[in-house]
């Protein structure tokens, strides 16, 4: 199971990085959409994927599950919302400031 | 055990949030403001005493012992930090009341100011890394929002580039943090450093620890992710270009120097001689070359900061006590000189209008205690005894040659010269010469504004002339983190 979600994180973080090389800051913008699910899914499967009960003192399981990893997507999860939230709003008003969505008409002036 | 220690976390974010709500009223607005970051730099000098004495504060939020609960650590360094940040807060809080525009000031300029600060403390006085990464994330967000608000074509534009690079930074980082929790299972720094030292750090705990590398040196801005720094400081109001060039990349320097003095120092030949100091180098000579061909104020500054960064990571990676002790202090006189440079440049720029030098001159006569500010900054970066910059380097570049270290210690002299030209180089553009500036210019008064730079520029007076006590100090602090065991003891309480 952690060779095949290796396989995912690999092709999503592939698929993440050829995005951001586009032009199109749009296309850019949901390349770190797709990198940021890749390294949750990183951090997700580096702890090894476990079955096994929730770790609360009542609970007599065979075997009990880290809490640790999850705690730390679901942080993660709402720092990414966040910062999406927050270039989806820097994309749009770069359009409407520049009127392009093409990165190479915004790399500056020539003389910089 | 104090629960003072979390308080420049909580403090800041409170007056933030409480700042929200006045987001329209200019006036309330610089009051709170003004009067908190007071009270912040009370409550860090305060802190610093405190940490002097016990040399290592912990606290243990909700009294879960550590490595199970979030630790927050105090000791010399993180102190030290803390109450320089607090003075740059203020420093550039106070400019910024006279020379922010009042629509920058209704777009949540304070607010994000306040939690910028929360991210700073909270990345200092993290005793986890995957908290790191959250005031990291705290710290960014922040800037992010400050470094485009006025949103002109030049900020979105930049912005965009500056915030895309560090999204990619901590995809990185978080990917880093994973891989350290798969090999060691822990994330507390005192019990990553114990369980590093229990595998004698393996071929693949490096390979992390070079990974956190890239990562702070891309936040840093160390050779070669250095190239965003420059356009990205340009775009905003002088008093914030101060703050960041001042502050933020001292945060992912002080990142690097935890990680390779706490988790990852078992392998010195390759991490820290290696790796570090080849990275220093170029660091150093490519940001001051960038530094020498620029003809504007703010950019030939910011290209400084690359160089001066690659001072740090010097000291750090020779890796001796007394190098070590450099760089700290050369971090100290850095932050003050550095913001206090920027903030003279948005004096200039308030005056004359614009920051090409080419089109300054001659305000030596109209404005000269403006321009002695400067002249004292200006040759305190450039390494001119008895000011600062002359007893930070001399200890990094002595370690170096006693270490053996030739090429990159006269790396670092050859540089030195080069700031120095820099920094003449402005000095004979903008305040010699022929005098360029309109009648109404001349008198355009700065008075208010040079108020907040003069703290600045006496503690660089003063860091020099002082360099005995100071030295002392920093040989403490270097002493103490390049012991981990100090930390982990502390932390763990064996």
């Amino acid at each position: 199971m952690e060779i095949l979600m290796s396989v995912v994180i690999g092709i999503l973080f592939a698929v993440a990085v050829y995005l951001m090389f586009s032009r199109n800051i749009i296309r850019v913008l949901i390349g770190t959409l797709l990198l940021s699910h890749s390294v949750h899914l990183i951090l997700f499967t580096m702890a090894g994927l476990q079955r096994g009960a929730p770790p609360l003192l009542f609970l007599e399981a065979e075997a009990y599950a880290d809490p640790l990893p999850q705690a730390l997507i679901l942080t993660a999860i709402v720092i990414n919302f966040g910062i999406t939230a927050f270039v989806s709003v820097l994309v749009y008003r770069t359009y409407q400031e520049h009127k392009t969505v093409d990165l190479y008409d915004l790399r500056g002036e020539k003389d910089e | 055990m104090s629960n003072l220690i979390i308080l420049p976390i909580i403090f800041p974010f409170i007056i933030g949030a409480v700042l929200v709500f006045f987001a329209k009223k200019s006036r309330a607005q610089r009051i709170i403001s003004g009067v908190s970051v007071l009270a912040m730099v009370g409550l860090s000098a305060y802190l610093a005493v405190m940490a002097y004495q016990q040399d290592t504060v912990i606290l243990e939020a909700g009294d879960w012992a550590a490595p199970y609960g979030i630790t927050l650590v105090l000791d010399n360094l993180a102190a030290l930090m803390l109450l320089i940040t607090s003075i740059l807060g203020a420093s550039c809080l106070f400019f910024a009341f006279g020379t922010i525009s009042k629509q920058r000031e209704r777009y949540y300029f304070y607010p994000f100011y306040f939690f910028l600060l929360v991210g700073v403390n909270g990345s200092f006085l993290t005793g986890d890394i995957f908290n790191l990464f959250v005031f990291f994330e705290v710290m960014l967000l922040s800037s992010y929002v400050l470094i485009v608000n006025g949103g002109t074509k030049y900020q979105l534009r930049e912005s965009f580039k500056y915030v895309i690079l560090n999204i990619f930074g901590s995809a990185l980082f978080v990917m880093a943090v994973a891989w350290i929790y798969s090999i060691t299972g822990t994330l507390n720094f005192a019990h990553l450093s114990e369980r590093v030292a229990q595998l004698e750090q393996p071929g693949i705990l490096t390979v992390v620890g070079v990974m956190f590398f890239i990562v702070f040196a891309a936040k840093g801005a160390l050779f070669p992710l250095y190239f965003w720094l420059p356009r990205a400081y340009f775009g905003p109001p002088a008093a914030l270009a101060a703050l960041f060039g001042g502050l933020l990349t001292k945060v992912g320097i002080y990142a690097i120097i935890r990680m390779f003095t706490l988790i990852f120092y078992h392998e010195p030949m390759f991490t820290h001689k290696g790796l570090i100091v080849t990275v220093a180098g170029f660091t150093m000579l490519f940001g001051v070359l960038g530094a020498v061909s620029q003809f504007d104020f703010k950019r030939i500054l910011s290209y400084h900061i690359i160089s001066q960064v690659g001072y740090m990571v010097m000291g750090l990676g020779i890796f001796t006590p007394l190098a070590v002790a450099g760089a700290i202090y050369y971090i100290v006189h850095h932050m003050f000189v550095k913001t206090a440079l920027f903030l003279l440049a948005g004096a200039t720029e308030k005056i004359t209008g614009t920051t090409n030098i080419k089109e300054m001159g001659g305000l030596i006569k109209s404005h000269p205690v403006l321009t002695w500010s400067f002249f004292i900054a200006a040759i305190s970066l450039a390494g001119i005894p008895p000011l600062s910059g002359f007893f930070s380097k001399f200890p990094i570049i002595l370690g170096g040659f006693q270490e053996g270290q030739w090429v990159i210690s006269g790396v670092a002299l050859l540089v030195g010269l080069l700031t120095l030209i820099s920094m003449m180089k402005i000095f004979g553009y903008v305040f010699w010469g022929e005098n360029k500036l309109t009648d109404r210019q001349y008198n355009t008064s700065v008075t208010n504004l040079l108020i907040p730079i003069a703290p600045l520029v006496a503690f660089s007076v003063i860091l020099g002339l002082a360099a005995e006590p100071i030295f002392t100090y920093s040989l403490h602090i270097a002493e103490q983190i390049l012991e981990p065991s100090n930390y982990v003891d502390a932390v763990l309480k064996e």
